[in-house]
C-alpha cells in the first residue's frame, strides 16, 4: 500500500502527457470507485445510479461557475451537499418501501435516467448542449495549466475517500454498514438503526461520487447530460470494485489500476477494431463475476489466511 | 376526437407491441431465473441483426429469415444459461445482474466488430409504402410487425399452458425445490426459459429491421423501458407484461404528442419509480417479488 501510494504520488514526474491523461483515468475511475464501495461494497446497497451523483456533482459547480462566477472549489462543496441529499432522498424513498435487491438498482438507475432526461431537455440547466468551462488558469477556480497538479489534487481525492473508509471500517460506523449488508434483520435486532446508517452511507457515497463529479468538470472542461449522467458511468463505479474486490479498502484500486490500462493497451493495439476493449470489459466482467467474486484484493487476503473455498 | 390522437394512438398500440414481446421476454426470465437481465437490450439488438445478416447473406426477406434467427436466439439464450449464469446459480443476486452486464458488453460489441458502428437499412419498398385505413396511414411492415407479435405471442401462451415443457417452466417458476422432487430437469427447464426469453427479444428486435435503421447500441433504448414494462406489468406476470407494453407503447405515443417526445421519457421514468416505490408486484398485483 505505501509503495503503491509512493509510486502514485512520484509518477507524474517520470510521465509523459500520454502517460498523466491514463493516470488520472485511472484515479477517476478509482474514485469512483471507492464512491460505490462505501454504498454497496461495505453497506451492501447495490447502485446501478452512481452517474446520478457524479452528474449532480459535475453540474452543480460547472453552472454556478459559468452563469454565478462562484469558484468551482466552493461549487464542489455545494455540488456534494447537492448528492449528499439526493442520496438521502433515494434512500429514504426506497427504504421507505422496503426495497431491496435489483428493485432498489433499478430505482437508482431510473434517477439517473430521469436527471439525464431532466437536463437534456431544460434550456435553464443547459440543455443538450451542456456546460463548456472557460479556461483560465486561476488555482482560486480550480484550474491549472500544468496537467500534474491536476492530477496531484485528484489523488488527494482518492486518498481521503480511501482513508474515510479505512477510518469508518474500523469505528462503529463500518462495522455497523458491513453488519446491515450480512444480514440486516439481525442488524437491527441488535439495536443498530439501520435507516440511519444506510443513509448516512449513501450520502457521503453521493457526495464522494460528486467531488469526482466536479474534477471531471474542470479538468476536461466539458460536460453534457450524455456523458455525466450515463450508465456507462454508473458501470465505471461497479467494475473496479468488482474486478478489485468490493467492500474491500484497496479493491477499487486495484480494479481501475488494471482496467485502464488494459483498455488503453487494447485501444492502442488495435486501433480501427471499434468496440474490442468494450468486449475485454465485458469479458473481465464475466471472467471475475463467476472465477474470482471476491476479487482480485479478496482472492489475495484469502489465500494469505491459508482459507480454501 | 382528434385524427391526429387517433393516429398518434395507433402507432403507440403498433409499437406497444413490440414492447410486450420483448418485455414477455424479461419477464418471463425474470418468473423463472429470477434474474433482472440487464443484456435484454443487447440481445434485441442481436435480433435486429441476425434477421438483417441471414437476409442479406442468403437474400431473402427479413420475415423469412426470422424462424432462423429465432433458432439462433434460442441458442443463444440458452447457452448463455447453461454456461454461464447457471454456475453461479447460488450466488448472491447482484452477481447474475452483473454477469448479464457482461454478456450485453460483450454482445453489443461484437457486434460493433462484426458491423460497425454504422447505420443500417433493410426496408423492402413494398412493406414501407403507407396504405390508408379510413384517415389513418400506417406502414404495412408495422401491421406485419403487430400481427407477428400477435401470433407469437400467442403461440407462447400455447406453448406455456398447453405442453409438458410449459408445465415444467411454469413449475420451475412457481417451486423451484417442488419441481425438482416432480423429476423436472429444472437446470435444463432454466435454460430453456432463458433461451425462449432470447427468442421474444430476439423477435422483437427481427421485427424492428424492416421498420427503422439498426446500430449496435440499438437496443439500449428499448432495455430500461423492458424493465419499466415488466416492473408495470409485474415481474415475472407474463399476461401483465404484454398488457403493460401495449399500454406504455401508447402512452408514450400520445403523451409524446401532448407534451413533446423527450418529456414523455421523464413521465415514463417517473412512473416507473413510483411503481417501484409504492406497487413492486405491478399493477396486476401477480407477479413475484424477489427478496434478497
Amino acid at each position: 500500500m505505501i509503495v503503491l501510494l509512493a509510486a502514485a504520488v512520484i509518477f507524474p514526474f517520470f510521465a509523459g502527457r500520454y502517460m498523466m491523461s491514463i493516470g488520472v483515468s485511472v484515479l477517476l475511475m478509482a474514485a469512483l470507485g471507492q464512491s460505490w464501495n462505501i454504498m454497496s461494497g461495505y453497506a451492501g446497497q447495490f447502485s446501478f445510479g452512481h452517474a446520478a451523483f457524479f452528474g449532480v456533482g459535475a453540474y452543480t459547480s460547472s453552472i454556478l461557475y459559468v452563469d454565478y462566477g462562484v469558484s468551482p472549489w466552493i461549487g464542489m462543496l455545494l455540488g456534494m451537499g447537492a448528492a449528499a441529499l439526493l442520496g438521502v432522498l433515494i434512500g429514504f424513498l426506497s427504504f421507505r418501501y422496503h426495497l431491496r435487491g435489483d428493485f432498489f438498482a433499478l430505482v437508482t438507475l431510473a434517477f439517473a435516467e430521469i436527471l439525464r432526461v431532466l437536463f437534456n431537455n431544460s434550456a435553464a440547466l443547459k440543455g443538450a448542449e451542456g456546460v463548456l468551462i472557460p479556461y483560465r488558469d486561476v488555482w482560486q477556480e480550480f484550474q491549472f495549466r500544468d496537467d500534474r497538479i491536476f492530477y496531484l489534487i485528484l489523488l488527494l481525492m482518492v486518498i481521503a475517500i480511501t482513508a474515510f473508509i479505512g477510518v469508518i471500517s474500523r469505528r462503529k460506523f463500518g462495522v455497523c454498514l458491513i453488519a446491515i449488508k450480512e444480514s440486516q434483520g439481525v442488524a437491527q435486532s441488535l439495536g443498530v438503526p439501520v435507516l440511519k446508517y444506510k443513509l448516512a452511507a449513501m450520502a457521503v457515497s453521493g457526495a464522494a461520487a460528486a467531488m469526482a463529479g466536479t474534477f471531471y468538470a474542470q479538468y476536461y472542461g466539458f460536460i453534457d447530460p450524455g456523458t455525466v449522467f450515463t450508465s456507462s458511468i454508473s458501470v465505471e463505479a461497479i467494475v473496479p470494485c468488482i474486478i478489485g474486490g468490493s467492500g474491500t479498502l484497496s479493491g477499487p484500486l486495484l480494479g481501475a489500476l488494471i482496467i485502464v490500462p488494459l483498455q488503453e493497451l487494447s485501444n492502442s493495439l488495435f486501433e480501427d477494431v471499434h468496440g474490442l476493449n468494450m468486449v475485454i470489459y465485458g469479458v473481465l466482467i464475466v471472467v471475475f463475476i463467476m472465477f474470482c467474486r471476491d476479487g482480485i484484493y479478496g482472492a489475495l487476503v484469502k489465500r494469505q489466511k491459508g482459507v480454501e473455498t | 376526437m382528434n385524427i391526429y390522437v387517433l393516429q398518434a394512438f395507433l402507432d403507440g398500440v403498433l409499437m406497444g407491441g413490440i414492447y410486450a414481446l420483448a418485455a414477455l421476454g424479461l419477464s418471463l426470465i425474470f418468473g423463472v431465473l429470477k434474474i433482472t437481465n440487464f443484456a435484454h437490450g443487447a440481445m434485441m439488438t442481436m435480433g435486429m441483426y441476425a434477421v438483417y445478416a441471414i437476409s442479406v447473406g442468403m437474400g431473402i426477406g427479413p420475415y423469412a429469415a426470422l424462424p432462423l434467427a429465432m433458432a439462433m436466439m434460442f441458442g443463444l439464450g440458452f447457452l448463455i444459461q447453461r454456461v454461464l449464469i447457471n454456475s453461479i446459480d447460488h450466488a448472491p443476486a447482484y452477481n447474475q445482474l452483473l454477469l448479464t452486464l457482461g454478456v450485453a458488453y460483450i454482445l453489443e460489441n461484437v457486434l460493433l466488430m462484426v458491423f460497425t458502428p454504422n447505420y443500417r437499412t433493410l426496408t423492402v419498398d413494398a412493406f414501407q409504402k403507407a396504405i390508408h385505413i379510413g384517415p389513418l396511414t400506417v406502414a404495412p411492415a408495422r401491421l406485419i410487425m403487430f400481427a407477428v407479435v400477435l401470433a407469437v405471442t400467442a403461440g407462447f401462451y400455447m406453448l406455456l399452458y398447453k405442453t409438458r415443457v410449459g408445465r415444467s417452466i411454469r413449475a420451475s417458476a412457481q417451486d423451484e425445490e417442488g419441481a425438482r422432487l416432480m423429476g423436472i430437469h429444472v437446470k435444463r427447464i432454466r435454460a430453456a426459459a432463458f433461451g425462449l426469453g432470447a427468442v421474444c427479444t430476439g423477435i422483437a428486435g427481427g421485427l424492428l429491421t424492416p421498420v427503422m435503421s439498426i446500430y449496435p447500441t440499438l437496443g439500449e433504448s428499448f432495455q430500461l423501458k423492458c424493465f419499466v414494462i415488466a416492473v408495470l406489468g409485474g415481474m415475472g406476470n407474463l399476461w401483465g407484461a404484454f398488457l403493460s407494453g401495449i399500454f406504455i407503447g401508447v402512452i408514450e405515443s400520445l403523451s409524446g404528442y401532448f407534451l413533446g417526445g423527450t418529456w414523455s421519457e421523464m413521465l415514463i421514468y417517473g412512473a416507473f419509480i413510483l411503481i417501484l416505490l409504492v406497487r413492486p408486484t405491478g399493477i396486476f398485483g401477480r407477479g413475484n417479488r424477489r427478496e434478497s
